[in-house]
């Protein structure tokens, strides 16, 4: 499969990524490249082959018991933020 | 030898004995530091104030009488995409440049709580993205045999800061290699832990399902020492396995007479440099000399497992990373016009060109129309990866490889993202099974011209004698660590590799 240009650039959207006009071009020559080697896969028939999403297949739904544990304290999950206000995370306005 | 080239298992003793302070201990790897990180560059951040004070702690419990553990007092390194409460956590990327985490990873606490000292946080490829530390948002770490070669990565800081006696054990994190290739690079010993072994709370996380923590040591010894201080279930990580946890050096010295061990031709094919597999080959004879049974096995699905990494190790980023918008922590971007605007600019100047490439990868490996025909296939193909590993290991102990395909390369000499992606051919397989796997040097190589560079094969080296470090590579059953650490210390008792000390600058290799 080709990469056309219009799809890095429908990507970099999904991705939230502002790439250049440089970077979107190199990313269009880098991703045929990678996806090249990639479409080996298609050599193997997988017909009926499960996949294996991960590899603890002992482990299944881990829940714990539905009660309160202290988390972090505001201020901690505050600490890291770039910009705050009134106890909360600031981002800019979205809503008119 | 100087205190910092001794192993944690010999300096446990002298600690205990009190021969040696924890805080002389410590100044001999703080000084160590000083004196060679400016030509090696292992860590992001050092926190000297911070070990002095652990190890002051610790010599004040020695002194009541107070039973400590082994690893009390041993100067550690910690990989910088650990969290560690109160010490900058930037997993080498610029969107983490000023993060400060508010909690401990769990195997930060475990080690904390049997009393290691922290010396600093490690390099790495920008989100553990890489196999040579270059892809580091801040600067490249350098191979103590040789500066002007990269140590292997991503786990690079951690690998070079032990080779080098800036710590005696360190910890790395390792999604498709990222702890053993750099273990091969530096001339270290390095265990991936089976998926599961090691929690991963706190580990800042890359690809999920691949993504494991492991110790790097000086001897297969001292790496169980660390994995027994490490492993074990955690509430904090509904993935980390609820199976009990040995003590991992008791079986040490079981050797392996009698054991099986499997050599699959296709690690030993095409790639693979002569030095790396005729130093292979002598390792497997050293082992049939202390009575193991080797023969050969073929896994006809190894060639595909590169191929089904790249789809699902960058699948599995794109959805993590998603989580770097500049609302919670990071760097946000300074100017923006919006909401959609501030996360796309912030992502824009935040990653670094590898990081982009395998999210806008992942993203379309994902996306609506190619979901089937990339992610599921590439899952679909992992499950025959994996069970060409259950078959082998039907008639098999352990299986040996190579770790790396060839010795350390020079800085800026692998330019292509394939060509750097080839270097972990024979780790990834093991990351996609879950399996557990460790490195330890088995020989020494005259490094390889660079391609296109005339003249000279694969012995002529740069013509002033440098050798460089080779890895061999165990790989064991699901939870069957002890195993894998024991082929590994019944081999370091045989041999001499693991002693050797990079002669820092000096051409040569010697020994110190």
């Amino acid at each position: 499969m080709q990469i056309r240009r219009e799809d890095v650039d429908h990507v970099a959207d999904l991705a939230r990524l502002s790439l250049s006009e440089e970077e979107r071009e190199k990313m269009t020559r880098e991703l045929n490249s990678i996806l090249g080697h990639v479409d080996k896969l298609n050599e193997l028939k997988t017909d009926g082959v499960q996949p294996t999403f991960h590899v603890l297949a002992s482990l299944k739904n881990v829940t714990r018991k539905d009660e309160v544990i202290h988390g972090l304290d505001r201020d901690r999950a505050l600490q890291n933020a770039p910009s705050q206000k009134s106890g909360c995370f600031a981002v800019p306005k979205t809503v008119e | 030898m100087a205190l910092y080239y001794k192993s944690a298992k010999e300096l446990a003793g002298m600690l205990s004995r009190r021969e040696v302070s924890a805080v002389e201990l410590t100044r001999a790897a703080l000084d160590r530091a000083e004196q060679v990180e400016e030509k090696v560059k292992s860590f992001v951040t050092r926190t000297p104030d911070l070990a002095l004070a652990q190890a002051e702690a610790v010599d004040r419990r020695r002194a009541t009488g107070e039973t400590l553990s082994s690893l009390a007092g041993i100067p550690v390194a910690i990989k910088d995409n650990m969290n560690t409460f109160g010490v900058r956590t930037t997993c080498s990327s610029k969107i983490l440049a000023n993060y400060i985490p508010p909690y401990d990873a769990t195997v930060v606490d475990r080690l904390n709580a049997a009393g290691t000292v922290t010396v600093g946080k490690t390099n790495l490829d920008e989100f553990a993205m890489g196999s040579s530390t270059e892809n580091s948002g801040f600067f490249t770490t350098r191979n103590p045999w040789d500066t002007s070669r990269v140590p292997g990565g991503s786990s690079g800081g951690s690998a070079a800061a032990v080779a080098v006696g800036e710590a005696v054990i360190s910890l790395g994190s390792d999604t498709g290699g990222s702890i053993r290739q750099p273990a091969a690079l530096c001339g270290v010993t390095g265990l991936k832990p089976t998926y599961g072994r090691v929690s991963r709370y706190g580990l800042v996380a890359f690809a999920s399902s691949l993504d494991q923590i492991g110790p790097f040591g000086r001897t297969a010894e001292d790496v169980a020492l660390a994995l027994s201080a490490i492993a074990g279930h955690d509430r904090l990580d509904s993935t980390s396995a609820p199976v009990p946890v040995p003590d991992f050096t008791a079986g040490l010295n079981r050797g392996v007479k009698g054991l099986k061990i499997g050599i699959p031709r296709e690690y030993l094919a095409a790639g693979i440099s002569p030095a790396v597999r005729e130093a292979v080959l002598r390792a497997v004879e050293v082992l049939v000399g202390l009575g193991a049974e080797a023969e050969e096995v073929s896994m006809p699905h190894t060639e595909y497992a590169l191929s089904a990494y790249y789809v699902i190790a960058p699948a599995e980023a794109s959805s993590n990373l998603a989580r770097y918008d500049g609302v919670r922590y990071g760097v946000r971007a300074g100017e923006y016009s919006d909401l959609v605007d501030m996360f796309s600019r912030t992502r824009e100047e935040g990653f670094g060109p590898e990081v982009k490439r395998r999210i806008m990868l992942g993203t379309y490996a994902l996306s609506s129309g190619y979901y089937d025909a990339y992610y599921l296939k590439a899952q679909k193909v992992r499950t025959l990866v994996n069970k060409d590993f259950e078959e082998a290991f039907r008639r098999f102990d352990v299986l040996v490889t190579p770790t790396a395909p060839s010795v350390a390369f020079g800085i800026g000499q692998k330019t292509d993202p394939l060509a750097m992606y080839l270097e972990d051919v024979c780790t990834i397989p093991v990351n996609l099974a879950g399996l557990p796997g460790m490195s330890l040097p088995c020989g020494f190589a005259a490094p390889e011209p660079a391609a296109g560079v005339a003249g000279g094969g694969p012995t002529a080296g740069d013509g002033n004698g440098l050798r460089l470090p080779i890895g061999l590579q165990i790989i064991g059953k699901a939870f069957d660590e002890e195993t894998v650490l024991r082929v590994g210390h019944a081999f370091q008792q045989a041999t001499d590799y693991h002693n050797q000390r990079p002669a820092l600058d000096a051409k040569g290799g010697a020994r110190q």
